[in-house]
Formats: C-alpha cells, structure tokens, sequence
C-alpha cells in the first residue's frame, strides 16, 4: 500500500509543481498554469500532497467516512471526480461544504439539502481550520486508486503454511520409514547366520534351564513384602490426588463460539480488562460484556490488519475476519446499520464457583485493589481463555493468609485498625487477621 | 514366538487402556464432579437458556418505563440532532464542583476513554497509534468546539462511529468523566 503514495510522491507534476514555486523568472508561465488548472478538474486533482492527505484524513474525515465503504458519511474514494461529473460540483463547493456544511445548506442548495437527507439529517462537523492546501492534499489521497488486493501475497503465505506442515509430515515418515527398514535389516541379518549355523553343523546352545525370575521373586518373602509397601503408597498418592482434582477446572479450555482472542484485544492493544468486563468494578460477578461493547470498535474494526491475519491463520489456524463476522450476525449489523435481527451467543462459562460460596468481583477489585491477573492468570497473553488458578478453598484461603489489607485513608475504621494490629502484634493486617478466615465469610 | 505375541496383546491391552483413561481428562470439558446437588444452582443463572422466555433467555430487559430504585433522574434529553445541540447549549454539571473528583474521573477516562481518545485528550490514544481506529479528533478540536453538554451527550447516545457508554458508567461516573474532559480540554488550550 505504500508503494502507491510513494509512486504518487514521485509524480512529475508534483515535482515540476515545485518547480514552478521555486522559479521566480516565468510569471507568466505561472500564471497561465494556475488558469489553466483552475479550469481543469483533472489537473486540479493532482496538485494535493496524498501522504500529507492521508494523515490529514485519518485524524479528521475518517471517524464518519472510510475511503471504500459508506460509515457515518458516504464513501469517499474519487470524491472530487464524482462530485463533477454527476453533480457539476467544483473544488469551491466541496470547500465551502467542509469548512461549514451548515451554511451550504442554508443557502438553498439543492445537492447540499439532499445529501443531508440521504444521511438521516446527521449534519457534518465544520473544519473551519483546514486551509486550501490541506482540502487538496486531502482530495489528491481521496482521488489515489484502490490498491489491488494483495491476492499474491496471501497465497504465498498459505503456500509456505502447507509446506511446513508437509515438510513436518514428511521427515517423520522418513523417520518411520527408516526404522522399519532397519528393523528388516536386522530381522533377516539374523535369519541368515541362523541359516549359515545350520549349513555349517553348529549348533545353537540351547539356554540352561534355570528357575524362572517370577519364581524366585515369589520364593523371596522380604522382596514381595517390600514391593507391597511401595506399591500400596504410590496407589495411595495417585488415589488421592485424583480424588483431590475432581470439581477442580484448572486449565478448563472450552472452544467458544466466537473465537475472541485476549492476546490481542488485552495484550496487544493494550484495552483495560475493565473496558469490557465494566461491572467488576460494582458487581458481584465481572460479566460476559454485552455485545454493544465490542460494537464500541467493531462498527470501524470489520477487519483486521493484513499481519493479525496472518498470524491467526498460520499460528492459530483462525481467520479472525469470519469470527468478527460471526459478532455482526450475533448482533445484527449489516455493515451500515443494525437489522434488528440478533440472536444471542452461547458464550461457555470458564470460571464457576460452586452456588455455597459467595464471592464479589467489586470487593476484591475495587476495594482491595487487586490486579485482575492475579487470579486469571497472564489472560493477556492467552489467545484461548482458561482457567489459570484451581479456584479451591485451599487456593482462597492461602490467599488470605498471605495478603495484607490497605488500610490507609479509611478513617471510619482507624481505631479497629489499630486495635487489630496491637492484638496481633503487627504492623499490616492480613485478610486473615481481619475475620477473611471465618466461615461465615463466604459460607450462609 | 507364540508366548511373545500373547505378551504383546498384553503390553497393547495395557498401552490402550492407559491412552484411553488420559484422554479422558481433556481440558476442553469441565471435570467430574463428586455429587454436585449443592454446586449447581437451584434458581435460573444469570445469562442462563430458558424456555420461559420467547427469546429463550433468562437475562431480560426491564418492562418498558422502569427505573432503579434511588435517586434516579431520567435522562429526557432524546438521541437525535436536536438533541445534542439542546444539549451542547443547555446541559450542565449537577455534580457540586466540591465533589469533583479528578483522580477517580481520571481513572475511568483511563478504562474507557483513553484507549482512543488519548491519555492527554489529544486524539492518540493506543488504538489511533495502532491505526485500529481513525479519525478521533482532539478535545481542542475548533469546528467541534465541545461543552459540558455535548460532552455527556455524546457520552450517552454516542456519536458517529463512539458507542454508548451509558450501560458502563452510572450517571454521577458520567458527570465525574465529563470533568475529567473539560479539564483535558483546557489544559489542550493553553
């Protein structure tokens, strides 16, 4: 995609434009360029900087407007030509709509009246602060053509994904191919000096007839005795602990409708757990957000850049456009508007406590301050949610021995603070300390 | 050779039984549970299939014209045009300026805001810089030119391509956040 701008860059009327700046001898050779671009809608379309214009459109056309796609505003891709050739509109008037649309269309005009209609009466934000030069470098990035779909690029990538996984495949199979040859090889090696020893008369001793090593353990009492000891504690060890990891959902990994990667959405872009999972901070629970809170992003997001996509399919064989679609049609969007048809998606719940135990998110969250990792785990660099602590009383309890309570500027409790601490004969309390340890907490 | 083969059945029987015991232990479903009468709720779960509903959700909407209890004022000024100028023109701060608080308005601009706004209110926030979402224009922004009221306007319905943030923030966060950005604004002017 850069290589267009740059192409664009290097244009020679770019370039002869500064020229012209810089030579001060042909006035009248200036002049006649100036009318003669004033007159041509083509040539004016070329005088803009597109680098300077594509940032100039990024920080303020491209809230409401996308180059190829209607948003807020329509799509704006070879604006100025449009505009010419179906409205006779010129330069002046795209302008003037600019810097103040409101005015436009109070003067009557009829194009301007239209348009605000078309788009639901939503009036466009004036930019009385774009000068001249900054509306054409703006347009000249509007007029650029659409890059070509970089087919090429995607395919090879593909290519290089299978290739790996064949190459996998097949040093493997060399591998087993090359053990059962060897193992042939052995196999008749031995056959023929067996046959050899026949041919020439040797006889093969026979092996000696000894007690067999199963008896002799039997006959061995102290052995046996032993043996029985060892094995009755490691049959005890792995009964126990299978009985201990039953109800336990460490590492619970369900595959979830839509695959929603933390990794990139916490992780990479850096979004605060709390951004979605908002009623942590007031509630009980910390919540499966609703989908108008991805639609917060999603109505500009519809696709993800052309590196994410390649790292989904060949790191973790999503694509991660078709699981945004997925969101669009949970939710109704058509691109433009919502349809009104949305149906639910059946998120899996990963995190469960058993209904007898009482936990709040708020409490822990927002009172005590706690980061939200530490009893999820490092979920920004989880591309699949799972369960990183056991969540059993043990895990809780262990927590409350160990933690200290902030209790600084919370002045209505001071003095029970104090008491606590001359009780126990410390300087922080521990949750335990304060009543986290009693039964009642957590259990009624 | 006989014995050996009989030994290898079993060796196989073993191996067999071994793999199919482990993978039973498979981290995409959740374990067995020993009697789980008192860990499974009686009552409906939140978000919870129900066949009592049409849409078969437990999660309903409130009935049409309920409020929460408290002090709750309803918020009449409505999502259109009209509106936000009413609002840019008219609206302003019911919070006392004594309980203003900016470390905690900072604090949830820091949450919901400033992954796209900017911590600094400039419009370069982390997305913007990761080119994720474009086009978010400086609180200083001249033909914008925002007020108290079309700060919560906007913080409300939303606007343009900004959602609503109105079921992330109660109403006194709201207003905290709306002086938090009043006083980006400023400092942006200076």
């Amino acid at each position: 995609m850069k290589k267009s701008y740059q192409s664009l860059e290097d244009n020679p009327t770019y370039n002869m434009k500064q020229v012209i700046y810089c030579s001060l001898t042909s006035k009248i050779f200036s002049l006649c360029l100036v009318l003669l671009l004033s007159f041509s809608t083509s040539l004016i379309a070329q005088d803009g900087d597109p680098v300077n214009g594509k940032s100039l459109f990024n920080s303020n056309c491209a809230a409401c407007h996308k180059l190829d796609k209607p948003m807020t505003g329509p799509a704006l891709r070879n604006v100025e030509a449009r505009l010419a050739d179906e409205q006779g509109l010129d330069r002046a008037w795209i302008s003037a709509w600019i810097r103040n649309s409101a005015s436009v269309i109070k003067s009557g005009d009829a194009y301007a009246n239209k348009l605000l209609a078309e788009w639901n009466n939503v009036p466009m934000t004036p930019f009385p602060q774009l000068s001249d030069q900054n509306i054409s470098d703006i347009l000249a990035y509007t007029a650029a053509p659409k890059p070509e779909p970089v087919v090429v690029e995607g395919a090879t990538d593909g290519g290089a994904v299978q290739t790996s996984g064949i190459s996998n495949d097949l040093i493997l199979g060399a591998l087993a191919l090359l053990f059962a040859l060897l193992a042939m090889a052995l196999f008749l090696v031995n056959k023929t000096l067996n046959r050899f020893a026949e041919a020439k008369g040797i006889e093969v001793e026979a092996e000696n007839k000894r007690t067999p090593l199963w008896k002799a353990f039997v006959q061995n009492q102290f052995l046996v005795l032993v043996t029985a000891v060892v094995f009755l504690l490691a049959s005890g060890y792995f009964v126990y602990g299978f009985f201990m990891q039953v109800g336990v959902d460490q590492g619970y990994e369900p595959v979830q409708p839509i695959h929603y990667s933390h990794r990139i959405h916490a992780g990479d872009n850096g979004i605060d757990c709390k951004y979605c999972h908002s009623s942590a901070r007031v509630s009980k629970t910390s919540g499966i957000p609703s989908l108008n809170v991805c639609m917060n992003c999603h109505k500009s997001i519809s696709e993800v850049s052309e590196d994410t996509f390649a790292e989904g399919m060949s790191e973790h064989s999503v694509d991660y456009n078709a699981e945004i679609q997925k969101l669009y049609d949970a939710v109704g969007w058509d691109g433009t508007g919502y349809t009104g048809e949305s149906h639910p998606v059946k998120w899996i719940r990963i995190h469960n406590l058993p209904d007898f135990a009482y936990f709040n998110h708020s409490q822990h969250v927002e009172v005590g301050g706690i980061e939200c990792q530490t009893c999820h785990g490092p979920v920004e660099e989880m591309e699949i949610m799972y369960q990183h602590a056991p969540l059993t009383m043990g895990w809780c309890i262990n927590c409350h021995r160990e933690t200290n309570v902030k209790v600084k500027d919370n002045e209505y409790y001071t003095k029970i603070h104090e008491e606590l601490s001359k009780k126990y004969g410390v300087e922080e309390l521990t949750v335990a300390q304060m009543g986290g340890l009693e039964c009642g907490k957590c259990h009624y | 050779m006989h014995i050996n083969m009989k030994i290898a059945t079993k060796y196989i029987v073993v191996l067999g039984l071994l793999v199919s015991l482990v993978s039973c232990q498979e981290n995409s479903r959740p374990n067995y549970q020993y009697m789980p009468n008192m860990y499974e709720p009686i009552g409906y779960e939140t978000y919870q299939e129900s066949d009592a509903f049409p849409n078969g959700k437990q999660g309903q909407l409130p009935a049409e014209g309920s409020i929460p209890r408290g002090d709750f004022m309803p918020f009449e000024i409505d999502n259109t045009v009209e509106g936000f100028t009413f609002a840019k023109a008219n609206l302003t701060n019911p919070i006392d300026a004594a309980d203003i608080d900016y470390d905690r308005g900072g604090e949830l601009y820091g949450i919901y805001c400033g992954i796209c706004h900017g911590n600094k209110g400039d419009g370069k926030g982390k997305l913007v810089s990761r080119e994720k979402i474009l086009g978010v224009p400086s609180y200083a922004d001249v033909g914008r030119a925002i007020t108290t009221g079309s700060i919560y306007h906007t913080l409300y319905y939303g606007k343009n391509t900004m959602g609503s943030y109105a079921n992330q923030l109660n109403e006194e966060e709201r207003w905290q956040v709306v002086a938090y950005v009043e006083k980006l604004k400023a400092d942006l002017e200076k």
